[in-house]
């Protein structure tokens, strides 16, 4: 076993999955990373299954450290500064971590959260089927709790022999976030679903892993602000009576009393969760037939994320690298490119 | 003669929607709800996830890869159609509450409000027999109707960051029992050593959707030995005839 020691991290960075199911009713919501699309890239990268725990990093520095042995692992997500002593990380590639060095991360720019893949995972013990952390429910594993420095993960020893990966990543899309109206959009009134559709909001510093607020225009429900409780759906867009939308994420209440606007479209959750507070966002509604063939096409794409990375250029490895492979003992060259190309 | 059951389905987004049967606190919408979630279960459709009862409708989380909204919309009105109401699970729990003081710090306010004595709003508290219409909003926090509708009481102005685990609170003509700690704007009479969700325990969670519920007055010098136990996994809260 390696450990990934954390030395620095923002106050929310944790270890998330794809997210925990059927216990909704219980009113356990899912948990799980914010943005899926980087999540399952992260995975990719470092030759993971798709749904498999990650490092969620928040939008704040942080700094991880290896120890006993190598760790393999991929950065994805929102763009930051990220280097290991002198040498530069790219996001969406694959790289050695050795024991005694430290991986060094910038602010996020232009986004909130990154995704650190560890190759073949992280030790510990699903709760109710995930090692999501669940702040509020204190679930999640191997800690119940966000990281914080002194914290040591148990992870797997890396092959610093095998290739690593590179995977193209999209370019940031502008364009407004999908939702589907629903379902109490006719609480609203179509003047209000007209004015939130035609608003510019601006996300709130008060966002976190349960909610975002949106700041902008007062949006008045025209039968009131209070309905009989019922189940809320991730990404569903509730309007409160002080009329600024919340909404819904990951470590959301499971039921709530609230009017309902809009639902985001599966496909554009990451993208959205991804939008910094202070800066804005619009919303297009898309009829339900759309959304779905919207987000099958995504969920196409993702599955076909280990099909699309490519074999990483080698930089030759630190002395530490070598140090830990016992190259003596499989009496490698180290000058000689064969051994670092992956074999599929 | 039945009048036809009206109901109308939305999508929640891309991957759940809504069986809404009502917009109203009533037992036998409740029923219906959950006697449809029974046939929703026992029919194991493609590409549904998971289902929440609540007090009005159904929500169910669906994989929109496996389902579609029109077709699965299609087969959710053929069940709801012919689903029969959820009789009455027939289990009633009996809940100890240490009322007021800092175990219960609104209970003095509360009585203000009504110009009631708190011995009195906790007397009124206890008669009821409350019904569990749903369990939401954190891991096994109980949402019940039967709330005396002279001791009902608006949600506070502000909301509350945390209110603590166990709470016995009021929220409009709604009650509860919350399990873990919570914001909250409704106002917290007092507070059990009962937990309704425990992880280390089998099962779980011990109260359920159609359940009774109804609480008794205990002693702050009771608390601790009773918490001692509901820790241990205990119920602590007992189960009596309805």
């Amino acid at each position: 076993m390696s450990v990934l020691r954390i030395d620095a991290a923002g106050p929310a960075t944790s270890v998330q999955d794809g997210g925990r199911f059927g216990f909704l009713r219980y009113g356990l919501s899912s948990a799980g990373a914010m943005d899926r699309t980087a999540h399952e890239t992260a995975n990719a990268l470092v030759g993971n299954a798709a749904q498999a725990p990650v490092v969620e990093i928040g939008p704040f520095p942080a700094r991880f450290a290896g120890e006993n042995a190598p760790v393999r692992l991929a950065l994805a997500g929102a763009a930051r500064a990220a280097d290991i002593g002198n040498r530069r990380i790219a996001l969406g590639e694959s790289f050695l971590l050795a024991p005694g060095e430290a991986l060094s991360l910038g602010a996020a720019r232009g986004g909130v959260f990154s995704y650190l893949g560890v190759a073949g995972g992280i030790a510990g013990t699903p709760m109710f089927g995930s090692f999501s952390v669940h702040a509020r429910a204190d679930l999640g594993s191997p800690l119940p709790r966000p990281l914080s420095a002194g914290d040591k993960l148990e992870v797997a020893t890396a092959d610093p022999l095998a290739g690593d990966w590179r995977l193209a990543l999209p370019p940031p899309d502008p364009s407004p976030i999908r939702v589907v109206l629903g379902p109490q959009d006719d609480w609203f009134g179509e003047a209000a679903v007209a004015q939130f559709l035609g608003t510019e909001w601006q996300v709130s510093p008060a966002s976190d892993r349960m909610g975002y607020r949106l700041l902008g225009p007062k949006i008045a429900a025209a039968r009131g602000h209070n309905i009989v409780s019922d189940g809320i759906a991730l990404g569903q867009i509730q309007v409160p009576g002080d009329g600024q939308p919340l909404v819904l994420m990951a470590d959301r209440g499971t039921t709530g009393g609230y009017p309902k606007i809009a639902a985001i479209v599966s496909a554009d959750l990451g993208r959205f969760a991804q939008t910094p507070a202070g800066t804005s966002v619009r919303f297009a509604a898309v009829p339900i037939d759309d959304a779905q063939r919207i987000t099958r096409l995504w969920r196409q794409k993702l599955a076909t994320l280990p099909l699309a990375r490519e074999t990483a250029a080698r930089p030759l490895p630190t002395s530490e690298a070598l140090l830990a492979a016992n190259l003596a003992g499989a009496a490698v060259n180290a000058l000689d490119p064969q051994p670092w190309t992956h074999k599929e | 003669m039945a009048l036809p059951l009206a109901f109308r389905i939305r999508p929640c987004g891309d991957a759940a929607l809504t069986v809404e049967f009502g917009d109203t606190v009533d037992p036998d919408l409740n029923a219906r709800v959950l006697g449809l979630d029974a046939d929703v279960d026992a029919a194991k459709l493609p590409g549904v996830i998971e289902t929440i009862p609540t007090y009005r409708s159904l929500f169910v989380q669906y994989d929109p890869v496996a389902a579609d909204f029109a077709s699965l919309s299609q087969t959710l009105r053929t069940l709801a159609e012919t689903a029969k109401p959820h009789a009455a699970s027939g289990r009633c729990w009996r809940i100890p509450v240490v009322y007021g003081g800092e175990m219960g710090f609104d209970l003095e306010d509360v009585a203000r409000t009504h110009n009631m004595s708190p011995a009195e709003i906790a007397k009124r508290h206890q008669a009821a027999t409350y019904r569990i219409y749903m369990i939401g909003f954190t891991p096994g926090f109980a949402y019940l109707g039967g709330l005396d509708q002279t001791i009902a009481t608006p949600r506070r102005a502000a909301p509350r960051a945390v209110t603590p685990p166990g709470a016995i609170m009021i929220g409009g003509v709604q009650a509860c029992v919350q399990c873990q700690a919570a914001p909250s704007g409704w106002h917290v009479l007092g507070r059990t050593p009962m937990r309704n969700f425990l992880p280390s325990r089998e099962p779980m969670f011990l109260m359920a959707p159609g359940d009774n519920v109804r609480f008794h007055a205990i002693e702050a010098r009771d608390w601790p030995a009773l918490e001692r136990d509901a820790v241990r996994g205990l119920p602590v809260a007992e189960l009596v005839p309805a």
